[in-house]
């Protein structure tokens, strides 16, 4: 008893009555309020120097922004980023499942698949795609070790430059897929397998209604990455000699010499993409978001702006 | 005739070079509690994993409902069980696991409809109905719209316990059901398992509750390193221990 009388009692010391109101004053932050006013005028400068900088062209950029040949460019480079990614990730989704089976030889395709296609450069296998006639001169339809087949037609008409860029790109995008992928099977917790199992799902079921909309969540932010890298990358067919975004503005630019104006009419087309590529991801974040870290939203929603607390 | 719900003969059930279960033998009653216990790595959640066929048994005959677990017997020898029949079988058993299980990315209406419309393929409407009696009947009634993360331990595991009867299954496995909760909400869940027990459910209960044990269970089963040292009514086993493995354990928990 001795002993607790030596602590004050810090009851007694309150300077407000219980269930009394008291202000309370935010702390300031000086520094981060001149750090904001010394950026906004470094960015404001720039900007201006951007704008009235004559040897960029502003009026050529302008009139090129919605010219025939860059529509149809970019149209052509959102298909091949559709098509491409959309073939990637279903084959990447058979290649992680591939991966991940108890089967040796399944998972060892699916390794070596992975090992070649990430291992190589996609210019490489574009242009290998381009150039597939020379190996395979005819394309066909065969049972193996020389049995009878059914010819399809010349490899110089069936691979077309597009097709070789379609086959090159979702090859290689599947490749990288399929280890997102199964990273994103591998975050699911092992009792849902458990769960799933104890409730009589059989293994598709369980992929298919438990583990795959689970792993979305983590697999979603780096497809985005690899939608947007993809959108981009498409450029690199311009080697194929298709008109795609990039090809369509180097064409021009070949004739008339305006080079810096057309990069940024092909930039600002790339960035108007990926724009509302990045927010069509945050909307599939959220919706497959649901469930989880539910409480920290929750609680920052509940959180009102506390200007005088309450003293009990 | 066999009549037991579960029947273990001499089950064996090793993980690489390590024993977990060294020949069990065990009989369930049909609306009978039976409640396992014994210390960490006695091999009773191993057990009661393959009477769900969660594990698969090495030696050994594990009937449930008179059905053998994981294989066909057919001339003489065990034919190991295709991957739909052993989903169909383990239809027999509900299965309640320490950490919930959950899925969270359904809402809890949707977690106890999942099974019996996309395995049973039984009309929503119907199973939804039921699924909301069966959440009165846990007491959560109107949480069906919620997401399990937004709920209590204790309201998880009478929601992963409404999930389980949804699919009407003759017997209930609980894997240490109240191990994960705060001890505040052990009650809730023990209340539910006993009002399940009350109607008649046939259950097996790894767990360390004693007190449910000796008020609730027809039937306590002691187990320690793979073998059952002791069973029978739980006056006997928890209040008249005949073997000193039983002694020293009961002895430490209490």
């Amino acid at each position: 008893m001795q002993q607790q009388q030596s602590f004050p009692d810090t009851r007694q010391n309150t300077p407000a009555e219980q269930g009394e109101s008291i202000p309370v004053v935010p702390l300031k932050h000086p520094l981060r309020l001149a750090t904001a006013v010394v950026l906004i005028l470094i960015a404001l400068s720039a900007t201006w120097d951007v704008a009235v900088n004559k040897r960029y062209h502003w009026d050529v950029v302008v009139s090129y922004l919605f010219s025939p040949q860059i529509i149809a460019g970019a149209g052509l480079t959102i298909l091949l980023t559709v098509v491409s990614m959309s073939v990637g990730i279903a084959l990447g989704t058979v290649l992680a499942v591939m991966r991940l089976s108890a089967n040796p030889i399944v998972s060892t395709i699916s390794r070596g698949y992975i090992w070649f296609f990430r291992g190589t450069p996609l210019l490489v296998q574009l242009i290998f795609w381009y150039n597939i006639a020379a190996l395979y001169p005819v394309i066909a339809f065969g049972l193996p070790l020389g049995g009878p087949s059914l010819v399809l037609g010349s490899a110089n008409v069936l691979i077309t430059p597009l097709g070789a860029a379609l086959l090159g790109l979702s090859l290689n995008e599947a490749a990288y897929m399929a280890e997102i992928i199964r990273g994103g099977i591998g975050s699911v917790d092992k009792g849902q397998y458990d769960a799933a199992r104890a409730l009589g799902m059989n293994g598709s079921q369980l992929m298919r209604r438990v583990i795959l909309p689970q792993a979305m969540r983590v697999v979603l932010p780096p497809t985005g990455n690899q939608v947007i890298s993809m959108l981009k990358g498409t450029a690199l067919v311009s080697v194929l000699a298709i008109s795609d975004l990039l090809y369509s503005a180097q064409i021009i630019y070949s004739n008339n010499y305006q080079t810096i104006p057309l990069l940024i009419v092909a930039s600002l087309w790339y960035l108007l993409m990926t724009t509302i590529l990045s927010f069509f991801q945050a909307k599939l974040e959220r919706r497959y978001g649901r469930g989880f870290d539910v409480s920290p939203r929750r609680a920052r929603r509940a959180k009102s702006p506390a200007k005088t607390r309450t003293i009990r | 005739m066999n009549t037991a719900m579960v029947e273990a003969q001499g089950v064996r059930k090793s993980f690489g070079s390590t024993e977990i279960l060294k020949g069990i033998d065990l009989r369930v009653e049909r609306g009978s509690v039976t409640c396992l216990i014994g210390p960490s790595g006695s091999g009773k959640t191993t057990f009661l994993r393959c009477i769900n066929h969660l594990e698969k048994v090495d030696a050994g005959r594990l009937y449930v409902d008179e059905q053998m677990v994981g294989y066909t017997e057919r001339n003489g020898r065990l034919y190991e069980m295709k991957e739909r029949q052993t989903a169909r079988s383990r239809l027999t058993a509900g299965m309640v696991f320490q950490r919930f299980n959950l899925f969270p990315h359904m809402t809890v209406l949707e977690n106890i409809v999942e099974a019996p419309v996309h395995v049973l393929g039984r009309p929503r409407p119907e199973v939804t109905a039921e699924a909301q009696t069966l959440l009165d009947r846990v007491g959560l009634g109107n949480r069906g719209q919620s997401y399990p993360q937004e709920l209590s331990g204790g309201q998880q595991q009478r929601i992963a316990i409404a999930r389980a009867l949804a699919m009407k299954p003759k017997l209930m496995l609980f894997d240490e059901p109240t191990s994960a909760l705060d001890p505040e909400l052990v009650g809730e869940v023990l209340d539910v398992m006993k009002s399940l027990a009350e109607a008649g459910m046939t259950m097996v209960v790894v767990t360390h509750e004693l007190g449910f044990a000796r008020q609730v269970s027809d039937q306590v089963v002691f187990m320690d390193q793979g073998v059952v040292v002791e069973s029978g009514a739980p006056a006997d086993v928890l209040g008249n221990p005949q073997h000193e493995r039983t002694q020293a354990f009961l002895s430490k928990v209490l």
